[in-house]
């Protein structure tokens, strides 16, 4: 079976930019232009540029819109303003996580849930078995495809995009979206991200994405891969789904309880419940390594006097700390800051000690 | 960047450079060092510990990866280079100058002859495809 790579309509650029291509999720996607860390620093100095096209794009309208998502998802949809974002889980009955995404409210009856490009197919035919079962007279459609998706972060990334277009950041705080007109082209500009830093993300036609991806360039911003991308994620101890949580993984055991709304019935709100209620047996924790030392990475035993408590799920070095951070899971016990453990670095244990998250927080 | 063609390379992208009195200098390629990507730790052995020809001497780890570095001689090591102990990314920046990781006591010149040249290593990179 031969299977091809879907190409985002910045790929051209990319290349052209001298980025190294590897395969994600389905796509060919940039690792890196320039080099990693420059890339994770850049975003924590100025600003950088982000091609997030790959990821799932769906667009749920029609008076059923509201229910249907109020239903998938954990956090409080319908009781958004329009213009509203909110992050939160799909869960399964079980209370597991198949993926975790925003959702704008873009209208009354009209809105886009943004997912994980390797969850699509499950979440769009998750969304879809609920629209047949539950809400029929909601609308779905998969837009990823013609669309663009640029995030564009970092503390001078909102200031720029104020010079350049409409977007109004005294208006449009925080997980808050507006349609804004960038020099006469419309896009629907969300001050979301992936990162950890002020910023917003940028919905706008294929077609357009080369020209405002140049255009923020010749801005200063930093042209970043997927590489930044997850070292900057994982300083702000923002999960990544497949690695830090899945499908056996109840929110409260990954610490996102707060993205659940705790007075709707959802699919999976009462395991999640039971979870609350009777406590879990393994937490999610952050931890650092003494020193700069060898990487704690993806998979990794987590030990406590030679016996294994857990596992690695995300793992690396920090620029911004200049020090190695992870998240694992543990026991309880083993996840209040200050609790010691070791990592089990290829054979070798490794001292780490759990803090709090997350690992980095900007200065607001 | 140009291989330099003072030295002789391995096939596992490792450097040795003949010094005076039976010593020499080891590291990694450029091409090892641009393939890894940002370099953020090395495990390199103590001065003392013996090496043999072509095994594991030690570790170095990039942001996304870890490789091992192979011994490109047999001998003992007398030096490691505390600048890129402290700073990895000196290798990044210098992997044939600043960013050299070990100065070895060669126990046998003769293996030398075995090793790549300048030339060979670049055609051995072209062939990878890179």
């Amino acid at each position: 079976m031969t299977t091809t790579l879907k190409h985002t309509p910045l790929f051209a650029a990319h290349v052209a930019l001298g980025g190294r291509i590897v395969p994600f999720a389905g796509w060919e996607m940039p690792l890196q232009f320039q080099g990693i860390l420059a890339e994770s620093r850049a975003v924590r100095a100025r600003c950088g540029l982000f091609d997030v096209s790959h990821m799932g794009r769906i667009v749920v309208e029609g008076p059923g819109a509201g229910p249907l998502l109020d239903w998938a998802h954990s956090n409080d949809i319908a009781g958004m303003a329009v213009g509203r974002a909110r992050y939160g889980l799909l869960c399964n009955p079980e209370g597991g996580v198949i993926d975790d995404g925003i959702v704008y409210r873009l209208g009354e009856q009209r809105y886009l849930l943004v997912a994980n490009a390797a969850n699509m197919e499950r979440v769009l035919s998750w969304v879809r078995r609920w629209r047949q079962e539950r809400s029929p007279d909601a609308e779905i459609t998969d837009v990823t495809l013609e669309q663009a998706m640029i995030a564009f972060q970092g503390p001078e990334a909102v200031g720029i995009m104020e010079r350049l277009s409409s977007f109004d950041s005294s208006r449009v705080r925080p997980f808050w979206c507006m349609e804004a007109d960038i020099q006469g082209r419309h896009a629907l500009v969300g001050r979301t991200g992936y990162t950890g830093e002020d910023g917003v993300e940028v919905i706008l036609p294929s077609e357009h994405a080369p020209w405002l991806w140049s255009l923020l360039q010749e801005q200063g911003a930093t042209p970043c891969g997927l590489g930044a991308r997850d070292v900057l994620r994982l300083e702000a101890a923002l999960l990544l789904h497949g690695q830090d949580m899945d499908a056996t993984t109840n929110p409260v055991e990954a610490g996102l309880e707060r993205f659940v709304k705790a007075d709707k019935e959802f699919c999976g709100g009462d395991a999640i419940r039971r979870a609350q209620k009777h406590g879990v047996s393994r937490k999610l924790v952050g931890f650092q390594t003494d020193g700069r030392g060898a990487v704690p990475r993806h998979g990794y035993a987590i030990l406590d006097g030679g016996s294994a408590i857990g596992k690695v799920t995300s793992g690396g070095f920090s620029p911004t700390l200049d020090r190695n951070i992870g998240l694992g899971y543990v026991s309880p016990r083993h996840a209040t800051p200050g609790a010691r453990f070791q990592v089990d670095v290829r054979g070798r244990p490794t001292e780490a000690v759990a803090v709090p998250l997350p690992f980095y927080s900007r200065k607001r | 960047m140009t291989t330099p063609s003072d030295r002789r390379y391995t096939r596992e992208h490792e450097w040795v450079l003949l010094e005076n009195g039976g010593r020499a200098l080891a590291g990694i390629t450029h091409h090892a060092q641009d393939q890894l990507g940002d370099i953020v730790y090395l495990d390199l052995p103590k001065p003392g510990t013996p090496l043999k020809q072509s095994q594991k001497l030690g570790e170095v780890e990039s942001v996304k990866a870890v490789s091992d570095i192979y011994s490109p001689v047999s001998g003992e090591v007398v030096e490691v280079n505390a600048e890129v102990v402290a700073h990895p990314e000196v290798v990044n920046q210098d992997p044939y100058g600043r960013g050299w990781l070990l100065r070895v006591a060669i126990s046998d010149r003769a293996e030398l002859e075995g090793l790549l040249s300048a030339d060979e290593y670049d055609h051995l990179v072209a062939k990878q495809g890179h």
